[in-house]
């Protein structure tokens, strides 16, 4: 599934990143607790959260994630949509709550991450 | 070729900025063609190490040194030290306050996370005076 299929599944508005919204992506992984994302290694994968500061672009930069999705009708500030928008990074925000939005992507086949050994 | 050594201040009176040594020396990595998958293993054993400085240490220094087949990242703070080593390696044990679970810190799985992601690891800390971290990737 690409970005703009997630944006619609997720009903998600775009805060950065429009241009990128043809990128694949393969996991998904949704969080509130950054070192628990920290725990798995996905490729191109998209990270649904409820936290809104910068660590979370910190987070996804260090593991190569491509969008961030903030769930719960969480909007975040400038500062971190443009350090997402530096990083290349789509953001989208959804006013679904965590379950529900990971149990649709899911549900249209989109995959957890793998634990690296 | 000698080996590149780079050198930072943490500093942990501002939380946002903490990783941005670790997000510099991801960029500078890539940028060198260091295999995609040291960097991300740097990238994340170091940034976990330096969140940890800024959450239980008040900060310290980093030093990174790039040599053709490794990567050794030495992290070292003058905070508290840890008690108990082999506690603090379990996933899921932590320290940390409410305040700090609430910045999406805290799960217990920063140090797991350093070793897993690291070739090498050692720590050394001493009660009252400091922690020094040691971790090296392989490239
Ligand atoms: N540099 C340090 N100085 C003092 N204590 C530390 C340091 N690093 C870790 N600790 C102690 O070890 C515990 C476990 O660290 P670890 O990084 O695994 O988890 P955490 O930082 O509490 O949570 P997380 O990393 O998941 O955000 C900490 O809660 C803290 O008590
Ligand atoms: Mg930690």
């Amino acid at each position: 599934m690409t970005i703009a299929d997630i944006k619609n599944y997720l009903d998600a508005e775009v805060l950065c990143g429009e241009e990128l919204m043809y990128k694949e992506v393969h996991t998904a992984c949704g969080s509130d607790m950054m070192s628990d994302v920290l725990a798995y290694v996905k490729d191109q994968s998209v990270l649904l959260t409820g936290l809104c500061n910068p660590q979370v672009v910190r987070t996804a930069e260090m593991m190569d994630i491509i969008c961030l999705c903030f769930i719960r009708g969480k909007r975040p500030s400038q500062e971190v949509i443009d350090l997402a928008s530096e990083r290349d990074l789509v953001v989208l925000a959804s006013s679904k709550r965590m379950f529900e939005a990971c149990g649709i992507l899911y549900a249209n086949g989109l995959a957890g991450g793998a634990v690296l050994e | 070729m000698s080996n590149l050594v780079l050198k930072y201040t943490v500093d942990a009176e501002d939380f946002t900025r903490a990783g941005e040594a670790s997000s510099d020396v991801k960029g500078k990595l890539k940028r060198m063609g260091v295999p995609p998958d040291a960097v991300r293993k740097v990238a994340i054993a170091m940034y976990e190490g330096e969140i940890n400085m800024v959450i239980h240490a008040d900060g310290g220094e980093i030093t990174v040194e790039i040599t053709p087949s490794q990567i050794i990242m030495i992290l070292a703070d003058k905070g508290p030290g840890i008690k108990d080593i082999d506690k603090a390696m379990q996933a899921g044990w932590s320290t940390a306050s409410e305040n700090v679970r609430a910045l999406g810190f805290g799960a217990g799985m920063g140090l797991p996370n350093m070793k897993k992601y690291s070739d090498e690891m050692k720590i050394d800390t001493v009660i009252g005076v400091g922690t020094t971290v040691t971790m090296k990737v392989n490239i």
